[in-house]
């Protein structure tokens, strides 16, 4: 909807492969623009934090009051595999940034290359996430198939929580560390799938050529939201597999 | 954001061609429910949350008729429950939190600003289908069974009703994604697209006032919306963190709820403060009273109301020594909101006043929320709150913060910016009239349940003993003269729309932005973009022309 008055700003591709950008018509300026989307997102990333903030006020409340469970609970956790998947995590946030980089610098092989990388951290992440999970499962400590299977008050027995070997069997309320480990890496495990998801996204749109020197504002941006999810981890994995 | 097409002019000579509005630029219902426009979203977003305004109505006429008689009259008390539950879902989430920000907001803060549009286009109309969907969440909770657990949805309870708490859960998570992405969109576009010359200290207050809402919406959101998760990850899969009978703690989960819904109380009174801001001092044609201050002490109660939850608690075990900061903390909001009130009336006093419609509901405001205000001292206090916890004291306090105050100061927004909205005037006298019915009818609803809840009537009952029967029939007549008010103004606001009588330019003689602007006002807010070199409020730089200009 271009107004005689408001003429749009086109930022000019750099090369051939690329395409130009045409700033929004409410904006001035492209620096404008850039600083309020990267403004918003900084926000955002803020409301991201609170949500998990949230989560973090309940396991430090629940290792408050059931000390004994946690320790036992974080001791069947393998910290081999969570720190893997930290290694792996950390190693997608610098092929993420370097990707960005790339966009900066309008390369764009190297820019779907990075990317590709961190969807592949992404998948090695889950992949090992779900073997974690499997086990678990395996011992009774959160049996999948049996989640929705409601819960008896008569007897007092959670269907989801069987505990196969009884390696809970002296602490109080035993399920207490395992609803909060799935909980929390749950919900983290879903934001690594939605990053994931975007940065699948930011391929496309560089593969078309949408990106580089001139306008890399979505690639930086879902940048920060991948170094988000990986930061959270970064809390997650001492606190559920180290501090016990 | 050129999605849309120009319109294509078809002048034919010698025919006049009507001027080019947001309301009549393009036509078609794609060209609304796709449209990037503040304007047409805060339009839709009127529509909607009057809507929920007028069922939530419908339901508290429904309780209040029930309460005629001791014993009850329409409901068991199973349907009692969900109806009173409905009216204060209803209210809270879909019509008192987004109300005054996303429809009044939406349409006057980027004008107020100089701005063409909000910073974020598309997440301001993302945020509108996440209200949309939250609605239709609600809706088909109320299919599914309905839900019964009030609008606090207090566990333990809350994950063992055999009704549609899940999907209402669900709904609730959704329309605080949609309040977080109004309250962000706002904080950039405060900071990023002011008009040249707009300093801080020349933004209107009403800006100030949804600048500070929006950090709360957009700090305070996101603990209820991982709240309601629990609660509806806690009814599927029995994990136990708030339920008692697993090692869990109800406890905890009160105080998850009210460090959201405390300052969520702020979320829907901080822009209803913005609101009065503006109208004492363009109605009194006088510069505000303590523009900084008022400012200031909206920023203030923003920082004090994360500190002050657990006055909800005082019952619910907690340990002493909180349970004083708590006390203290909620007497210290007080004092910033105290200057607003007195500031105000500072304005009103030597002013020339012109007693408009708009007005009258400002000065309504003014009384109410004197009383509401203070009421809330009175249950901050340690002592006398275990008295009156979960009474009709309680109730009577939050309507008049909720009701009297933040409904009046929509409707008196309402009124004020009818005019600019759609360029056409509706009846004073009406609105006159229905202003008083309203006064009178609020007061007369909830006066008696002062009286009542100070004699122990507790709320939430669907039966009462016979002692309280002569308050409950004064408050249920109150209420119906309330609606009786409330239902007047919708139908001579929608003649207005239709008798289409030409409001002026300038109709109440403003002397902010969003008067600069032709009224309606066009596509892209204005033809050029304005420079702000007045102080805020002068009203010796106002043309008197404009006031007197029929709106073209
Ligand atoms: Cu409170």
């Amino acid at each position: 909807m271009s107004h005689d008055d408001h003429h749009s700003v086109v930022i000019p591709a750099p090369g051939p492969e690329f395409k130009p950008h045409t700033v929004a018509h409410h904006f001035d300026t492209p620096v404008q623009e850039f600083q309020s989307a990267k403004l918003g997102f900084w926000l955002f990333l803020a409301t991201e934090i609170l949500l998990f903030g949230g989560l973090f006020a309940a396991y430090f409340y629940f290792h408050e009051q059931y000390p004994e469970t946690f320790v036992v609970g974080g001791k069947q956790l393998d910290w081999r595999l969570g720190g893997l998947n930290t290694c792996v995590l950390l190693l997608s946030s610098w092929t993420m940034a370097m990707g960005v980089r790339a966009a900066q610098t309008s390369q764009k092989k190297k820019l779907l290359m990075y990317c590709g990388l961190t969807v592949l951290g992404a998948a090695i992440f889950m992949v090992i996430k779900f073997f974690e999970y499997k086990a678990k499962s395996d011992h009774g400590l959160f049996v999948f198939s049996e989640m929705l299977g409601g819960y008896d008050t008569a007897t007092g027995q959670l269907p989801w929580f069987t505990d196969i070997h009884g390696v809970m069997a002296g602490v109080p309320h035993g399920h207490m560390f395992f609803a909060i480990y799935v909980t929390m890496t749950g919900i983290h495990g879903l934001h690594v799938i939605i990053g994931a998801g975007l940065i699948i996204w930011i391929m496309f749109g560089a593969a078309k050529g949408r990106f580089h020197a001139g306008y890399y504002l979505p690639v930086d941006l879902v940048g920060l939201y991948w170094h988000l999810v990986d930061l959270i981890w970064i809390f997650l994995f001492p606190l559920l597999y180290l501090v016990p | 954001m050129t999605t849309q097409v120009p319109p294509v002019e078809t002048a034919t000579p010698g025919v006049e061609t009507e001027r080019k509005t947001y309301l009549n630029v393009t036509k078609g219902f794609m060209s609304w429910a796709g449209t990037l426009d503040h304007k047409r979203i805060g339009l839709m977003y009127l529509i909607g949350t009057s809507a929920a305004l007028l069922a939530g109505g419908l339901f508290a006429l429904l309780v209040r008729l029930h309460l005629w008689e001791p014993t009850g009259m329409l409901f068991d008390n199973a349907e009692y429950n969900q109806v009173f539950t409905l009216h204060g879902v209803f209210m809270v989430f879909l019509f008192v939190i987004p109300a005054i920000p996303a429809a009044l907001g939406n349409m006057i803060l980027p004008l107020q600003l100089g701005a063409i549009d909000v910073a974020l286009p598309r997440l301001n109309l993302l945020s509108f289908y996440l209200w949309v969907t939250g609605a239709i969440f609600a809706i088909l909770a109320i299919v599914a069974g309905g839900f019964d657990t009030g609008w606090t949805f207090y566990t333990p309870y809350s994950l063992y009703t055999q009704q549609a708490v899940g999907l209402i859960g669900m709904g609730v998570f959704i329309l605080g994604f949609s309040s977080i992405f109004t309250g962000l969109n706002f904080i950039v576009t405060v900071h990023k697209l002011r008009a040249p010359g707009l300093t801080w200290f020349r933004m209107p207050l009403f800006i100030w006032a949804l600048y500070a809402t929006s950090i709360l919406q957009v700090l305070a959101t996101p603990v209820l919306g991982i709240t309601v998760l629990l609660v509806a990850i806690e009814r599927l899969y029995h994990i136990g963190i708030f339920d008692p009978r697993l090692g869990g703690d109800a406890v905890l989960f009160e105080h998850f709820f009210w460090f959201y819904s405390h300052p969520a109380v702020y979320i829907m009174v901080l822009p209803a403060f913005g609101i009065i801001s503006e109208l004492v001092t363009v109605h009194s044609r006088k510069p505000l009273f303590g523009y900084k201050l008022i400012a200031f002490s909206s920023l203030a109660i923003a920082i004090i109301s994360f500190l002050v939850w657990g006055h909800h608690m005082f019952t619910s075990g907690q340990s002493t020594y909180a349970m004083f900061a708590f006390s203290f903390l909620t007497f210290f909001v007080a004092i910033p909101t105290a200057i607003k009130e007195f500031s105000w009336v500072a304005t009103v006093w030597k002013g020339s006043i012109a007693l408009n419609s708009p007005m009258l509901y400002t000065l309504a405001f003014l009384i109410i929320f004197a009383i509401g205000g203070l009421t809330g001292v009175i249950l901050g206090a340690l002592n006398v709150d275990i008295h009156l916890h979960d009474t009709y004291f309680v109730v009577a306090h939050f309507h008049y913060v909720m009701m009297g105050s933040i409904a009046l100061a929509f409707f008196a927004g309402l009124h004020h910016w009818w005019p600019k909205m759609f360029g056409v005037m509706y009846n004073e006298t009406h609105a006159k009239i229905s202003c008083a019915l309203i006064f009178i009818g609020f007061n007369a609803t909830f006066i008696p349940q002062f009286i009542m809840g100070s004699r122990g009537m507790p709320r939430r009952y669907a039966t009462y003993v016979p002692d309280y029967e002569p308050y409950h029939k004064a408050s249920t007549i109150g209420a119906m003269v309330l609606g009786v008010g409330v239902a007047f103004m919708v139908y001579y606001l929608v003649v207005s729309l239709l008798q289409k009588k030409r409001a002026m330019e300038n109709q109440w003689g403003g002397v902010t932005l969003e008067w600069e602007t032709p009224t309606p006002p066009p596509l892209e807010n204005f033809s050029k973009p304005p420079v702000v070199t007045n102080e805020v409020y002068d009203y010796s730089k106002l043309d008197l022309e404009t006031t007197i200009t029929p709106a073209k």
